[in-house]
C-alpha cells in the first residue's frame, strides 16, 4: 500500500469536493431563505463564467475590474430570476417550482451558449499548472486556490450571519410567517439571497472555469453541487464544506478502486449512489435541521 | 353553442359514472379519433412520419408519467430510465426471436420492476427528496447502459432494433407504423379516462392530496403509491419499445438521457398535471416550438440581414425550450388542460354566463 499515493489522493480529493462546496453553498443559500431547490445553480455558475469573459476576454479588461464587475451583474441577475420567476410561485406544489428551476436552467444555458458560442475557453486565471510539492505529494495549485475560495466564503457568510441583514435572513428561514409579522421584507430577504448565491456562482465559475474550461460541461456541477448539499444539509453552510470534502474524498479514493473494476467513469456513479444513500438513510443530511410534518 | 346544455346536472348515480357526462366531448372525442385514424390519407407521410408519429408516441409517455405525478403526486425525474429498461428489454427479446407482441409485454413488465424500486424510495420520502432521488436512479441508469455493452449493443452503444411485425405480418409502411403508435396511445388513453371512475383512480387522488390523511381513511398509502409506480413504468416500457421499434429504430443510450426526463416532465407541467387533454397538447408544443422558433430566427435574420452564427442558432432551440417551461409557468401554472378547462366551461353555459356552472 502506497501511503503517499492515498495520501495525495486524498488531498486533492478534498480540494476538489471543497470546489464542489462553492456550488452547493450557492444551492444551500436559496433553500434556507425560501426552500427552494435551485437547479438553475450550475447554469448560474457558468453564465457567471461566460460574463467575466466576456469583460476579460472579449473586452480585454483586465480579470481585476472583470470579476467585480460581473459579480454585480450577476448579483442583479440573481435578484430579477426571483422577482420575475420564483416569487409568483410561492406556495404551489414543489412540482411547479422544481420545473421553474430546471426550465431556468435550460432558459439560461441555450441563452449563453446563444450569446457567446459552446466552444471551450480558458479562464487565464495566472494560476500556474505546476504542481505544489508538500514532501512527495503533489498537489494542483489551482484546487488550493479554489478551496481557499471555498473557505473564504463560508467565513464571509459566517460573518454576514451575524450583521442585522444576515439576521434578518436566519429568521426568514428559521419561519418565514412570524418574519412576516414583525415586519421583515421576506421578499427582499429571499431576492437578497438569490443575489448572493449568484455571486457565489460568479466566484464558482472563475473557478471551475480555471480548472476544466469554460463551456457548457459547468452546468453539469449541478449534480455534484447538489448532491454535497444534500449529504451536509439543504440548510446548512457549514454543512455543505463538510460534505464536500467528504464527497471529494470518497470520490477520489473510491473511483481509484473501482475504476478497475468496472472500467473508469465511477465517479459519477459513486456521486448518484452518495446522493441515493444520504436520502434513503437521513434525508435530513448530516448538519440540516430536521422538520417534522404536520397533518 | 357546441354543448346544448347549460352545467352538468346528475339525477342518477349511473350517470354520475358516465366516462363522459357532457355529449359533446365524447362526440369530440370520436371526431379526433376518426381524424387521426384517416390521418395517413390526409397528411403527407413526412409530416405523418416525423410529427404525428412521435408526438403520440411522447403523448403516451407523458400519460404514463402523469399517473405517477399528476394522479398520485410523486414527483418522477427518471422516467427516461424506465423508458429505457422497457425499450433495451423489448429490442434483446424480440432479437432473441420472441414474437414482438411478447416483447413488447416483457419490455413493460422490466420496466415495472425496476419502476417500482423508484417507488421504495417513496416509501421513506417525498417531494424534494423523491425527486433528488429518481434524479439520481436516472444518473445511475445511464451509468450501467453507457458501461454495459452487453446491454447497449457494442462499443458504438446503439442496438439496431429487428422489424417490427404484429401477428407475424412485419410492419415498414409509413402507414403502418403510425397505427402502430395511434393503437397504443389510444389504449394508454382509454386507461387513463377509465382510471378516474374506479376505486383505485380516487385512491391515487387520495394519496396526492395527503398521504397521512388518506392512511387514516384506510387507503394504503404506500401500496397506492408502488401500484402508481408500477403502473406507469410498465406504460413507459411499452412506450419506450414502440419509440425505439417504430421511430428511431435503433437504441442509444443518450435517447434516454436525463435531459429526456426532463423534457417528459416538462410536457406534464405544461399540459397540466393530471390532465389528459392536457397531456396531448403539451407533447405537440414541446415537440414543435424549439423547431418553429428556429425557423423564425433564422428567417428572421435573413430578412433583415442580420448574421447569425452557426453556434447562435444551434442554441436558440434550447433558450426558446426553456423560456416556453419559465413563462408558462408564470403565466398558466396548472398548464394547457386548464386553459382548456376554462373554454370549456366558459362555452358549457354560454349564453347564460350569468348562470356560473
Amino acid at each position: 500500500m502506497d501511503w503517499i499515493f492515498l495520501g495525495e489522493l486524498t488531498i486533492n480529493g478534498a480540494l476538489t469536493g471543497l470546489l464542489y462546496s462553492l456550488v452547493a453553498i450557492g444551492l444551500v443559500l436559496i433553500y434556507k431563505s425560501s426552500a427552494v431547490p435551485n437547479l438553475a445553480q450550475g447554469a448560474l455558475t457558468m453564465m457567471g463564467a461566460y460574463v467575466v469573459l466576456a469583460f476579460s476576454h472579449n473586452l480585454g479588461w483586465s480579470l481585476w475590474i472583470s470579476i467585480p464587475l460581473a459579480v454585480v451583474i450577476m448579483f442583479f441577475v440573481g435578484m430579477g430570476i426571483e422577482r420575475v420567476a420564483l416569487r409568483r410561485l410561492a406556495g404551489r406544489p414543489i412540482v411547479m417550482i422544481l420545473m421553474m428551476t430546471m426550465g431556468l436552467d435550460i432558459f439560461l444555458r441555450g441563452t449563453t451558449l446563444a450569446i457567446w458560442g459552446g466552444t471551450s475557453r480558458s479562464m487565464n486565471l495566472g494560476v500556474s499548472y505546476n504542481p505544489f510539492f508538500v514532501g512527495d505529494m503533489l498537489l494542483s495549485r489551482i484546487h488550493m486556490v479554489g478551496a481557499a475560495v471555498a473557505i473564504a466564503l463560508f467565513i464571509g457568510f459566517m460573518v454576514f450571519f451575524r450583521t442585522r441583514m444576515g439576521i434578518r435572513l436566519r429568521a426568514i428561514s428559521d419561519d418565514y410567517l412570524a418574519s412576516w409579522s414583525v415586519g421583515i421584507s421576506v421578499e427582499r430577504g429571499v431576492g437578497l439571497s438569490w443575489g448572493l448565491a449568484s455571486i457565489v456562482a460568479v466566484a464558482t465559475g472563475v473557478i471551475w472555469g480555471e480548472v476544466q474550461g469554460v463551456d457548457q460541461s459547468l452546468s453539469i456541477l449541478l449534480l455534484k453541487g447538489l448532491t454535497v448539499a444534500v449529504l451536509g444539509g439543504l440548510d446548512s453552510i457549514f454543512g455543505a464544506i463538510v460534505a464536500g470534502i467528504i464527497l471529494g474524498v470518497l470520490e477520489s479514493v473510491g473511483s481509484f478502486y473501482l475504476d478497475p473494476i468496472v472500467g473508469g467513469g465511477s465517479r459519477d456513479l459513486i456521486v448518484a449512489g452518495v446522493l441515493i444513500l444520504t436520502v434513503m438513510i437521513r434525508p435530513h443530511g448530516l448538519f440540516g435541521r430536521h422538520d417534522i410534518e404536520r397533518i | 353553442m357546441f354543448y346544448r346544455l347549460s352545467g352538468v346536472h346528475h339525477s342518477s348515480y349511473k350517470s354520475d359514472r358516465k366516462m363522459f357526462p357532457v355529449p359533446a366531448d365524447r362526440n369530440l372525442v370520436v371526431f379526433l379519433l376518426i381524424l387521426g385514424i384517416a390521418a395517413p390519407f390526409l397528411v403527407p407521410s413526412l409530416y405523418l412520419n416525423s410529427y404525428m408519429l412521435p408526438w403520440l408516441i411522447w403523448t403516451a409517455a407523458v400519460l404514463g408519467l402523469n399517473l405517477v405525478t399528476g394522479w398520485a403526486g410523486q414527483l418522477h425525474l427518471g422516467y427516461a430510465a424506465v423508458m429505457a429498461v422497457g425499450a433495451y428489454s423489448a429490442v434483446h427479446a424480440a432479437k432473441f426471436g420472441i414474437p414482438w407482441e411478447f416483447a413488447l409485454l416483457i419490455g413493460g413488465l422490466a420496466s415495472s420492476v425496476i419502476g417500482s424500486l423508484f417507488a421504495f424510495t417513496a416509501l421513506r420520502v417525498k417531494g424534494l427528496y423523491l425527486a433528488l432521488t429518481t434524479l439520481a436512479m436516472q444518473f445511475v441508469m445511464d451509468w450501467v447502459l453507457t458501461h454495459s455493452p452487453a446491454i447497449s449493443g457494442g462499443s458504438h452503444a446503439s442496438l439496431q432494433s429487428p422489424t417490427f411485425a404484429l401477428l407475424g405480418q412485419k410492419i415498414t409502411s409509413d402507414a403502418g407504423l403510425y397505427y402502430v403508435a395511434l393503437g397504443w396511445c389510444v389504449l394508454v388513453t382509454i386507461f387513463m379516462l377509465n382510471l378516474k371512475r374506479t376505486g383505485l383512480g380516487r385512491a391515487l387522488v387520495a394519496v396526492r392530496e395527503k398521504d397521512f390523511a388518506a392512511a387514516i381513511l384506510g387507503v394504503n398509502s404506500f401500496y397506492y403509491k408502488v401500484v402508481a409506480f408500477a403502473a406507469s413504468s410498465f406504460i413507459a416500457g411499452v412506450t419506450g419499445a414502440i419509440l425505439v421499434a417504430t421511430f428511431y429504430f435503433l437504441a442509444a443510450p443518450e435517447q434516454f438521457a436525463v435531459n429526456v426526463s426532463i423534457q417528459v416532465l416538462a410536457m406534464v407541467i405544461i399540459g397540466g398535471l393530471g390532465s389528459i387533454i392536457g397531456s396531448y397538447l403539451g407533447a405537440a408544443l414541446i415537440l414543435l416550438v424549439p423547431g418553429i422558433v428556429n425557423k423564425i430566427f433564422s428567417g428572421g435574420a435573413d430578412v433583415i440581414g442580420l448574421n447569425l452564427g452557426i453556434e447562435t442558432l444551434a442554441h436558440i432551440p434550447n433558450a426558446a425550450y426553456g423560456a416556453l417551461i419559465v413563462i408558462f409557468l408564470m403565466v398558466e401554472p396548472l398548464g394547457l388542460g386548464k386553459l382548456y378547462a376554462n373554454v370549456r366551461d366558459y362555452l358549457m353555459v354560454w349564453p347564460f354566463d350569468q348562470l356560473k356552472k
